[in-house]
């Protein structure tokens, strides 16, 4: 009974305990030291018990409902407009405009202060930082449009120059005898778990114009991020749509700068949406799918960072959306490095094979006095006839030739001589006959000389497609005989070595 | 009234040497549309900073140069690895790699935080107006005596080391710069000569940082070099050129920071940021003015072709 009573009661007590240092001190950004108010010789990181993870997980506490519905709202937003930005090569625009804050916010406190006023009032500082914002993107689309200086030397160059007037300013106001500039700084490096009410209304504000701005705007932003030049010529006003994107940036950017840190707002505006790249070729879903993953690494770091509260909320936050960026660097079903490989080792054994077969036919053709007249027969081709025609030594034909046989297209091999099957010996015909019907192609219609077009033809016959094939046959009336496929001639001499 | 003392003079030389040993990196930056190099760097070196002082533990200011040197590096390779194999744009991939690596260095300090005080703020950024009272040596010359500050000894040993390799390697960096296939087919590797560049660009922004800031190293790497791409098409005037720009920045910089302030009441102000400031109104100054691509010169250009337009009409690589 007693102990039961006791369980009870250290239970209750880590939940008061929770409770209390939880919704201040816990869920406090730790990045900085100097804010360290927790047990100071303690490094362990603590397990949570049950009833935290349930807390968190049903988002019991009204702090971390806050913060977690916050961040992943804003990773939303972000991961959004991230996508436009990825496209339009931008993808450092929020961190050009997180540091083109700092000078608005120091000017905003010294208009405020020199009015009478806190200084820290956070509407004002607010709209200092999004109107040198504004100036610091309309600078950068100024600079690419005069100048011939690119966007990321413009980016560069907006962000130290902006950033330097910061500093400039901060020098003078904390030298001011009000010493009153100490919360200046948590603007830049931000508080991401001591969020309040107000951040969360100007968050869900922000990521509803976000949200309506991107779906009315959906067409012209997408001709704006692929093809600048025609949306310009069809007579749509393209620098009012970039001012309106970069525009949505610019909020997105204050609004987060303020709310969760400028590490995080920048990591939110490029990590989801090129995590979302590896998965798709079409924009809409890309969009989307930004979205939804720069919510979801929101979600999951602020919950994460309720349940360690000694580790801070922005570096979590920003950590699971580089966890799912390389997640999806790797198993993107698009555009991921798994797939590509897969994909390029196909080819690469598709190209090996056909080169294999070509060589071994033109071997054979070569057998026959006149390949014009008499049939090329299977028989058995010389290691070294096949070696002369190629640069590959035996080792590599050898590998070739044990493939070709594991699938059933060599009847037998040595070091001598090459015998293909039945099964080969028509694949080995057909794949030459494509490389020949293309040549003859490229000779008639691309005006390409004979002696130059087996490299041309090599480039693409490996990708001809049977109905590629086909329209091939039709343009070539002369080889279109379905049953007997006849084949043509090379149009030049078949010499060893040429690839 | 300008106050001049010598602690002056020490600041305006320690600072152009950072800036001319940034500049003459930062031209190969631009050309290569790598200009947010410096900032990502300056970033990503905070994780390098926090296990240099895990594993040695101490806060000596070679270990953690080391630790942030070698991130520093990493930044570059990661960044390439991104934008390589995962077929992702230079630019995000950059800002992926930074951001990670800023977050890594956060939760590392969380770690080394309860033992020291391991503020980012701190560590990561010099002030440039304290380079002269950290004195290395003393040097006597005649009947004076010179106290030399070690920021002073540092950023000349790096200035001299871009300075080294850039000559050095003009012909390759040029080539690489701005034909990187022309440069394989000559055959050096210009892979090779990007990670070469690279570390340099690491070591001399961890060295900046630590010496005299952060803000110098992030604008003295761009907008020098910028704005001598606006008044040159040689890539060797532009080298030059974006040296003495920074030079001039620094000086300026430090005029304006310890006599702009006192016209609106204050005393003095950031030397690092006005340096920054000094240089974007040197640029914005290119941008109208510069005599070939400057929006006056383009303009006049314009006026002389619309007031002939025969010479146009006859000219015979034109009319057809």
């Amino acid at each position: 009974m007693s102990r039961s009573f006791l369980i009870l009661f250290i239970l209750l007590w880590h939940a008061v305990a929770f409770e209390t240092s939880g919704s201040a001190a816990v869920l406090h950004d730790h990045a900085r030291p100097g804010h360290e108010q927790q047990s100071i010789t303690n490094r362990e990181i603590e397990w949570p018990s049950k009833a935290d993870l349930a807390r968190v997980i049903f988002l019991r506490d009204y702090n971390t409902r806050l913060v977690v519905v916050s961040a992943s709202l804003l990773g939303t937003a972000c991961g959004l407009i991230g996508g436009f930005l990825l496209l339009r090569k931008r993808s450092l625009m929020g961190d050009t405009l997180s540091h083109a804050t700092l000078p608005g916010i120091c000017l905003a406190f010294l208009v405020l202060t020199s009015l009478g006023g806190s200084g820290k009032s956070l509407g004002g500082l607010l709209v200092g930082a999004g109107l040198t914002g504004v100036m610091g993107f309309l600078s950068v689309l100024a600079i690419r449009r005069v100048t011939r200086i690119k966007d990321d030397a413009a980016m560069g160059i907006v962000l130290s120059v902006f950033f330097g007037l910061g500093v400039v300013l901060l020098g003078m106001i904390q030298k001011m005898p009000e010493g009153s500039a100490a919360g200046l700084e948590s603007f830049i490096y931000g508080k991401t778990a001591s969020m309040v009410l107000g951040d969360f209304f100007v968050i869900s504000g922000v990521t509803i114009v976000a949200l309506l701005v991107c779906m009315l705007l959906f067409k012209e932003f997408r001709m704006l991020c692929f093809d600048e030049g025609f949306a310009a010529t069809q007579g749509w006003p393209v620098a009012l749509l970039d001012a309106i994107m970069l525009g949505l940036v610019t909020i997105v950017t204050v609004a987060g700068l303020q709310a969760v840190g400028l590490i995080l707002v920048i990591a939110f505006l490029i990590t989801p949406a090129a995590a979302a790249r590896f998965w798709t070729h079409r924009l809409s879903t890309m969009l989307v799918l930004g979205a939804f993953i720069g919510g979801l690494s929101g979600w999951i770091g602020a919950a994460l960072s309720g349940l360690f509260p000694r580790l801070p909320a922005g570096a979590i936050i920003v950590l699971v959306a580089a966890s799912l960026f390389l997640l999806s660097m790797f198993f993107g079903t698009a555009r991921g490095v798994l797939v590509r490989y897969l994909r390029q080792t196909q080819l690469k054994r598709k190209i090996g094979r056909q080169h294999l077969l070509r060589a071994a036919y033109e071997a054979l053709e070569a057998q026959v006095s006149d390949p014009e007249r008499a049939r090329v027969e299977n028989q058995r081709i010389p290691m070294q006839d096949l070696l002369s025609s190629r640069s590959w030594d035996l080792k590599v034909l050898k590998k070739e030739i044990r493939s070709a046989y594991d699938d059933a297209l060599v009847d037998s091999y040595d070091d001598e001589f090459l015998v293909l099957n039945e099964v080969g010996f028509v694949e080995a015909a057909k794949v030459t006959r494509n490389h020949r019907l293309w040549e003859l192609y490229l000779i008639e219609n691309a005006d390409i000389a004979p002696n130059h077009v087996d490299r041309d033809a090599d480039a693409v016959e490996h990708v001809l497609g049977e109905q590629l094939v086909e329209e091939l046959e039709k343009l070539l009336p002369a080889y279109q005989d379905a049953r007997n496929l006849p084949m043509p001639g090379s149009p030049h001499p078949i010499q060893g070595g040429v690839e | 009234m300008i106050e001049w003392y010598a602690i002056d003079t020490w600041i305006v030389v320690t600072g152009m040497l950072c800036a001319m040993a940034c500049a003459v990196l930062g031209n190969f930056l631009v050309l290569r549309h790598m200009s947010m190099m410096g900032d990502a760097i300056s970033h990503a070196v905070l994780p390098g900073l926090a296990i240099a002082f895990l594993v040695t533990e101490s806060r000596a200011s070679f270990s953690m140069f080391v630790g942030a040197a070698i991130v520093g590096v990493l930044t570059a390779v990661f960044t390439q690895w991104v934008s390589r194999f995962g077929n992702v744009d230079r630019g995000a991939s950059m800002g992926i790699v930074f951001t990670t690596m800023f977050a890594l260095g956060l939760l590392l300090i969380v770690q080394a935080a309860d033992r020291v005080d391991l503020d980012p703020g701190c560590v990561l950024y010099g002030a440039i107006e304290l380079t002269p009272l950290d004195v290395a040596f003393e040097l006597e010359w005649g009947d004076q005596v010179f106290d030399i500050p070690r920021a002073f000894v540092t950023l000349s040993v790096v200035f001299l080391l871009n300075l080294g390799f850039v000559v050095l390697f003009f012909k390759e960096l040029r080539i690489s710069s701005f034909d990187p296939a022309l440069a394989t087919t000559l055959g050096f590797h210009s892979g090779t000569l990007h990670y070469l560049l690279m570390t340099m660009v690491a070591i001399t922004t961890v060295a900046s940082f630590e010496a005299v800031g952060s803000i110098i190293v992030i604008a003295m790497l761009v907008v020098p070099a910028a704005t001598a791409h606006l008044l040159t098409d040689r890539l060797s005037t532009m080298v030059i050129l974006s040296m003495g720009i920074a030079a001039v920045c620094a000086g300026l910089g430090h005029l304006a920071a310890i006599t702009l302030p006192r016209l609106i009441g204050f005393e003095d102000t950031s030397t690092s940021g006005m340096m920054a400031v000094v240089s974007g109104g040197l640029f914005g100054l290119t941008v109208v003015f510069a005599p070939r691509y400057g929006l006056i010169a383009k303009k006049m250009s314009q006026n002389t072709l619309s007031a002939h337009p025969r010479d146009v009409s006859s000219n015979p690589t034109v009319s057809n």
